[in-house]
């Protein structure tokens, strides 16, 4: 099986600061240091992990042809794929000629990455001591766990197996020999479990090309010397082979010849920093939620200090009796603290009482989204800065009247006055056009762009004054009718008094009506009105709306 | 020894001296006024909103809005406390920063509250208090105002205000019988200080058609007339 994979490998190994500090290891003790037979390694290879991971993310069975494809070339596609003629390495262009009904996906790391991280923690479950090498391929010694399940076979079938049970994942191969490189090999060479005894590693790698190195330029020059298997390249002196490629040759030397000197470095499993706490009996108020989490919210904090980490972003899960989840992710401008965590919890439990949450609570759960190191967000030596005690103070009245208490300003698209400035909670991050649906529906759920040109906005200069909910008043004509417009835009009577609540003024000017007719083509958000402006005889101006036959205030200019 | 030539300096070039040394630790100690449209500091006795202090203003509107852009445009955090009706595109036209805005809209009770949280960090706070202010309240508020150097700009009475501000004989132009709109608005600021009782007042127009504060130019004879027509 001819694939890239080895070299990705090898590039990488050169790369991490773990290989060099083996390989620094390997060169200061020369031969007395390199792997004996107490080093067996085994690596676990998941064959186009970038497309398992994909289906694990998803959650589908990708039982059909699949390629991901990174800068415009395959690297890994399904087993349907490959059946097809899809191979790694390959133009996308190609690919899909080979195979027209071929699922393309852009590569994503970070979800390779992610995806992996279960199936470590898997590994991890059975033997621990696992190396991630990379998305796709682990490493771990063997000689201790397979002493304990009886074999080095019976070891690899062991994991295999808890593989496909944890996660349902088939296509794993292990390979288990003497260094991690031939470990390597051994599972590429495409049995499930292919073992190579102790001290046949040159023998093993003997026959195989020198591309499996992953080093382009040697892979490229050497067959030109006449050396085409790592055989033959491992049977150069290494003094020659040092003179001619340098130190770099002379460890890929080294790795032909079986005898690698990197040792498998375990990683050191992340501390848990997520929290979860049950209640039992569920707890029907929010002030006894919010007193028995408190604790939770102190270890939650200590927790993140103690792994030198700040939370900026916050997410919590409520789940009721009725097995409702409510979910919200909060955000701050600072730094958690225990106190604002639970004040969190508290207002989205005040929040989702009675809506979303109709059962007395059964467990609560905080996970920190985003964290940042702690020592950005270390106070000053000299004390903080004006933005900072800004927020602190925001963040006390907040904490008194409730998460809306406190509001900035943010000015959004719209006709209406109240729609174009939108008011977002101290420490949210205000909704951008992209969040509420990529403007698929303008003035839905987020607020509407700013830089169009609503056609109908109201002239400058703006109210001073712009009523949140709409205030109810009166426009009669001299003979005490109510003014209305006609279907064609026309005045029932000029306005000649205006009603608000108790008060009769008379109206001294007045100009409109300007119509306003927008979201024709959504009946449910469908708004028809008319606009004027009104001067009343103490001086006041209003921005008044009619609606149907109802006249409200939308401003007031004072 | 040295005293001697100190006796000989004349009493009232002393006398001056001294007060020039008293205004100079004065103004070590207290901050520059927070400045205001240049219409308005004739007005003001500091030339501006005078640190520690609280105005009293008649209406809020595009006066309060005036008042806050100086400070706001200077780099100052402006809270305003109590009204739900707050106009932030017209407060972002009179040239008030809104990155550096926080809106309490309806604080109910607690109103004193969550003003002297605020006092402790933002120095320029507009409130409109929820009922009767009690003497013993404002007193505490001011002597925290004080503390911090900020101001205070109260949409109605309060106890002890260093100025209150009105408006009178309000002209808008612009609206006519049902054409036109709203344009421009003349209105006449008067300011009583507790320094000088004696009303002093300014002719404006606020807003104008930027909505903005400028000074009122005395309007020539065919505007006059167009003014007339609104009324």
């Amino acid at each position: 099986m001819k694939s890239p994979e080895p070299a990705v490998d090898a590039l990488r190994g050169r790369r991490t600061p773990a290989a060099a500090a083996s390989r620094a290891v390997g060169r200061g003790a020369r031969s007395p240091a390199l792997p004996g037979d107490g080093d067996r390694c085994l690596v676990l290879w998941f064959p186009g992990w970038a497309v398992t991971a994909w289906a694990l993310a998803e959650g589908v069975d990708a039982a059909f042809p699949v390629a991901v494809v990174a800068a415009n070339r395959v690297v890994a596609c399904s087993p349907e794929a490959s059946a097809e003629g899809v191979a790694t390495g390959q133009r996308r262009r190609e690919a899909q000629s080979r195979c027209a009904d071929l699922i393309v996906l852009p590569a994503d790391e970070a979800r390779d990455n992610r995806e992996f991280s279960a199936v470590v923690e898997c590994v991890e479950r059975l033997a621990p001591g696992v190396q991630v090498v990379r998305p796709g391929v682990c490493a771990l010694r063997s000689r201790g766990f397979s002493g304990y399940v009886g074999s080095e076979a019976e070891a690899a079938e062991v994991l295999l197996e808890a593989v496909v049970t944890g996660l349902g994942v088939t296509t794993a191969r292990a390979g288990i020999a003497d260094g991690l490189f031939t470990a390597l090999q051994a599972a590429y060479a495409g049995d499930p479990v292919r073992i190579v005894p102790p001290g046949g590693a040159a023998a093993f790698l003997a026959p195989l090309p020198v591309s499996r190195l992953g080093d382009e330029t040697l892979a490229g020059l050497l067959p030109r010397l006449g050396v085409h298997t790592l055989g033959e390249f491992a049977a150069l002196g290494a003094p020659a082979v040092r003179d001619r490629f340098g130190e770099h040759g002379h460890r890929l030397h080294l790795l032909a010849s079986g005898r690698d000197p990197r040792l498998v470095r375990p990683r050191v499993p992340p501390p848990e920093l997520t929290r979860e706490q049950h209640f039992e009996p569920p707890l029907a108020l929010v002030d006894q939620v919010a007193f028995t989490v408190r604790g939770m919210a102190e270890e939650f904090i200590t927790a993140l200090t103690a792994a030198g980490l700040a939370c900026t972003e916050l997410r919590v899960e409520v789940t009721g009796e009725q097995d409702e989840l409510v979910v919200r992710t909060w955000l701050t401008p600072g730094v958690f603290e225990a106190a604002a965590v639970v004040d969190r919890i508290r207002w989205q439990l005040q929040a989702a009482a009675g809506t979303g949450l109709h059962s007395a609570v059964t467990s609560l759960r905080l996970e920190p989204v985003v964290v940042d190191a702690l020592a950005h967000h270390a106070p000053g030596l000299f004390g903080s800065g004006t933005d900072e005690r800004v927020h602190h103070v925001l963040s006390r009245v907040q904490a008194m009247l409730g998460h809306d208490g406190v509001v900035t300003p943010r000015i959004g698209g719209g006709r209406w006055l109240a729609e174009r400035q939108v008011l977002v909670p101290w420490g949210d991050r205000p909704a951008t056009v992209q969040e509420a649906g990529g403007g698929a529906v303008p003035g839905g759920a987020g607020p509407a762009p700013v830089d169009r040109p609503w056609p109908g906005r109201v002239p400058d200069p703006l109210p001073s004054a712009v009523f949140g909910e709409p205030r109810p008043v009166q426009v009669l004509t001299a003979d005490g009718g109510t003014v209305g417009v006609g279907e064609r835009g026309q005045l029932s009577g000029a306005p000649a008094v205006l009603v608000d609540g108790d008060t009769r003024r008379r109206v001294r000017g007045w100009a409109g009506p300007w119509p306003i007719d927008e979201r024709t083509w959504d009946p449910s958000r469908h708004r028809r009105a008319h606009r004027f402006q009104v001067v009343d005889d103490a001086g006041t101006a209003w921005l008044l709306v009619l609606q149907g036959a109802r006249w409200w205030a939308e401003g007031r200019y004072d | 020894m040295k005293r001697a030539p100190e006796i000989t300096v004349p009493r009232g070039e002393l006398l001056e001296r001294l007060r020039a040394q008293v205004a100079r630790s004065e103004a070590r100690i207290r901050p520059c006024p927070f400045p205001v449209p240049p219409p308005l500091t004739v007005l003001l006795p500091d030339g501006g909103l005078k640190a520690g202090a609280a105005y009293s203003l008649e209406v809020g509107g595009a006066l309060l809005l005036a008042l806050l852009a100086g400070p706001s445009q200077e780099g100052h955090w402006c809270g305003v406390v109590g009204m739900p009706e707050f106009g932030a595109e017209a407060a972002g036209n009179a040239g008030v920063s809104l990155e550096r805005l926080a809106l309490v809209p309806d604080p109910g009770d607690q109103w004193l509250a969550s003003t002297a949280a605020l006092a402790e960090a933002v120095p320029v706070i507009a409130v409109r208090p929820s009922g009767r202010v009690r003497e013993s309240d404002a007193v505490r508020l001011m002597s925290r105002l004080r503390d911090r150097g900020g101001v205070l700009l109260v949409h109605g009475p309060w106890p002890r205000a260093e100025a209150r501000l009105s408006l009178g004989d309000v002209r808008w132009a612009g609206v006519g019988d049902g054409y036109g709109h709203l344009s421009r608005r003349e209105v006449t600021v008067t300011v009583v200080t507790r320094s000088r009782p004696v009303p002093r007042s300014v002719r404006l127009v606020l807003p104008t058609p930027e909505g903005l504060l400028a000074a009122a130019v005395p309007a020539p004879v065919e505007q006059a007339a167009g003014l007339r027509a609104v009324g």
